[in-house]
C-alpha cells in the first residue's frame, strides 16, 4: 500500500520545498525579526487585516501555511527513520507527521475563510 | 615527502578473530604508487596472508573498493603521495556497510540481486532477428543516457550512502542510476517494468538525496542526480496515471512489452 | 542438514563479520553532519509556519489581542527562536536551489546547461519575491 502513496507525499514535499524556499525566509525576517526589533515601521492592524481580507492574499496564505508542513512532514519522517534508526515505529510517526501538517492546513483554511 | 608510510590495514579471519582488528605495516613511499602498490608490497615482503581484490590496476574493472581514512576509493586510483606526511598513519578497511568475508574483501551477492533485480539490459519493445538491422541512435540520444552507464560497478556508492547502512532492503544508488541508463536509453522499451519495482520506498523512494554517492564515484556517474530525475518521472507518471485511468498510447506499449 | 558444530561457520561458508551501524552514524562525517542539519531546517520552516497561524489568530482575535501578540514576539526567548529559525530557512533556501539542478537536466542545442545557470534564475526569484512581499506588507495602500 506504501508504495503508491510515496509519489503524491514525495510531490507535496518538492512543492511545499519550492514555497518554503522562496517565501519562507521573508516572512519570518519581517515578521519574526524586524518588526519586533524595530528595525522597520511595523504595518498596522488595519493594514494587515485589509491585506489578509483580500481572496488572493487568503489564498497565498492558505499555501504558504499548508504546503511547507507537508515538506516538514516528509522530511522529519525520513530523518526520523535515518537519524534515529526508528523505522520500527514507522505508523506511528507517519500519522504523526502527516497528521501534524493535515491539522496545521485545517486550521490555516478554517481561519483564513472565516476572517471578516 | 616521507620516505615510508604506515598503513593501519583491517584484518578479519573468520577462523580466528571473533570481529575484525587492525596490523600495522611499513610501506615504503614511491612518487608514482598508489594504494594498491602499497597493498601488493605488503603481501609480497610482509605477510602473504593478506587478502583483498584487484584486478585491472587502472580504475575500470571496479574490484579494489576499500576506505581509506574513512573515505570510500579505488585503491588502485589513490596516489600514496597524498597521505605520506610525516608521522602519518593510513587506516585502510573494506567498504562500508558490506559484510566482511575476510580481511578487505566484502560480501557482494546482496549487491548483485538488486543490480539484477532492476533489470539493467535492454528490454526492447519486440524481439528482433539481425536481419532486422541495427538500432539507430543520434548522439543527442546517446547524451541522455551515457553518463550514467560509466558505472563499474565498485559499490564505492555503496559504502557512501547512510541509507544502504540503515535500511539492508534499499536498492541503492549504483542501481538505481543503472536502471536509469536504460530508462533514458532509445532503444529501451522497459521503464513500465522497472519502475514497478523501484517506485517503492525500498527503490527511489528511500532516497534522501544526502548526495555522497555522486561525491565519491570514480567514474562520474552522478547517480544521486539520477534517482532525482527518477523520483520527478515517476511522480509524473503518477499523476498521469490520476488523470488518465484509462492509459495512454506509451504505457500501453510498454505494458505490452512487458508481458 | 546438520547444523555446523562450529559457532565459526555457517552452512555454506564462514561467518562473515556485519558491522552494525550506530545510531550516532551521521557524526562520523563532517558531509552526514551537513546533510541531517540540512534536513532539520524543515523543522524550523514548520517553527515559521506555526508562527504565521499564530499571527493569524492573533489577527483574528481583534487589536488588542494582536497587540499581546506583538509583545510576545519581542520576548527575549521568541527573539532567539526566530533568529536561529531564520539562519535555518535561508539555509533550506540555499541548499534548495543548489540541489535543484540536479534533478534535471536541461539541454539547449545538445549541450548540457550547467548546474550554476539553472540555480542563479531560482536566487533572482528568490529576491524579486521576497521584495514584492515586502513591498505588500509595508508599502501597499
Amino acid at each position: 500500500m506504501r508504495e503508491s502513496n510515496e509519489a503524491p507525499l514525495w510531490l507535496l514535499f518538492s512543492a511545499g520545498g519550492v514555497v518554503a524556499a522562496f517565501l519562507i525566509p521573508v516572512h519570518l525576517f519581517l515578521f519574526g525579526l524586524a518588526f519586533p526589533l524595530g528595525w522597520l515601521g511595523a504595518p498596522s492592524y488595519e493594514h494587515l487585516l485589509a491585506l489578509v481580507r483580500l481572496p488572493l492574499v487568503r489564498i497565498y496564505l492558505f499555501v504558504l501555511c499548508s504546503l511547507p508542513l507537508f515538506h516538514w512532514a516528509h522530511r522529519f519522517r525520513y530523518t526520523l527513520y535515518d537519524g534515529l534508526k526508528v523505522k520500527h515505529l514507522n505508523e506511528v510517526i507517519f500519522v504523526l507527521c502527516y497528521g501534524g501538517a493535515t491539522v496545521g492546513t485545517v486550521l490555516a483554511a478554517y481561519m483564513l475563510w472565516s476572517i471578516k | 615527502m616521507a620516505d615510508t608510510i604506515i598503513l593501519e590495514i583491517a584484518r578479519y579471519s573468520p577462523e580466528r578473530d571473533a570481529e575484525p582488528g587492525f596490523q600495522r605495516f611499513e610501506v615504503p613511499v614511491h612518487k608514482e604508487w598508489v594504494i594498491l602498490d602499497a597493498l601488493n608490497h605488503v603481501k609480497d615482503k610482509i605477510d602473504g596472508s593478506l587478502t583483498y581484490r584487484w584486478s585491472c590496476r587502472m580504475g575500470i574493472c571496479g574490484s579494489c573498493g576499500i576506505m581509506v581514512n574513512g573515505e570510500p576509493k579505488l585503491s588502485c586510483a589513490t596516489f600514496l603521495s597524498s597521505y605520506a606526511h610525516n608521522g602519518n598513519v593510513v587506516r585502510v578497511e573494506p567498504l562500508r556497510y558490506f559484510p566482511i568475508v575476510r580481511d578487505l574483501v566484502t560480501e557482494l551477492s546482496d549487491f548483485l540481486g538488486k543490480l539484477k533485480k532492476v533489470k539493467p539490459w535492454l528490454i526492447p519493445k519486440e524481439e528482433l532477428s539481425l536481419s532486422d538491422g541495427e538500432f539507430l541512435q543520434t548522439p543527442e540520444q546517446l547524451e541522455d543516457y551515457k553518463q550514467f552507464s560509466m558505472c563499474i560497478n565498485c559499490t564505492l556508492c555503496y559504502a557512501a550512502c547512510p541509507v544502504v547502512g540503515l535500511d539492508p532492503k534499499f536498492v541503492g544508488p549504483a542501481a538505481i542510476a543503472l536502471a536509469q541508463r536504460y530508462n533514458k536509453d532509445s532503444r529501451d522499451r522497459g521503464t513500465q517494468e522497472r519502475t514497478a519495482i523501484l517506485a517503492h520506498p525500498d527503490g527511489i523512494w528511500g532516497c534522501t538525496f544526502v548526495g555522497e554517492c555522486t561525491r565519491v564515484c570514480p567514474k562520474h556517474v552522478d547517480p544521486a542526480g539520477a534517482i532525482q530525475q527518477y523520483k520527478i518521472k515517476a511522480a509524473l507518471d503518477w499523476v498521469k496515471g490520476l488523470l488518465m485511468p484509462w492509459g495512454d498510447k506509451k504505457r500501453e506499449e510498454d505494458r505490452n512489452a512487458a508481458a | 542438514m546438520q547444523q555446523p558444530k562450529s559457532p565459526l561457520y555457517t552452512e555454506y561458508h564462514p561467518r562473515w563479520y556485519r558491522p552494525r551501524v550506530s545510531v550516532y552514524w551521521w557524526l562520523g562525517q563532517s558531509q552526514y553532519l551537513k546533510f541531517i542539519l540540512r534536513e532539520l531546517s524543515s523543522v524550523f520552516v514548520a517553527i515559521a509556519v506555526v508562527m504565521t497561524l499564530l499571527q493569524l489568530r492573533a489577527l483574528r482575535g481583534g487589536p488588542e489581542a494582536y497587540a499581546r501578540f506583538q509583545h510576545q514576539l519581542q520576548t527575549p526567548l521568541v527573539i532567539t527562536v526566530s533568529v536561529i529559525s531564520l539562519f535555518f530557512v535561508v539555509f533550506h533556501t540555499i541548499t534548495w536551489f543548489n540541489l535543484t539542478p540536479r534533478a534535471m537536466t536541461v539541454r539547449l542545442r545538445g549541450k548540457r546547461i550547467p548546474e550554476w545557470l539553472i540555480a542563479a534564475p531560482n536566487y533572482a526569484a528568490w529576491v524579486v519575491v521576497s521584495g514584492a512581499v515586502s513591498w505588500l506588507v509595508l508599502r501597499w495602500h
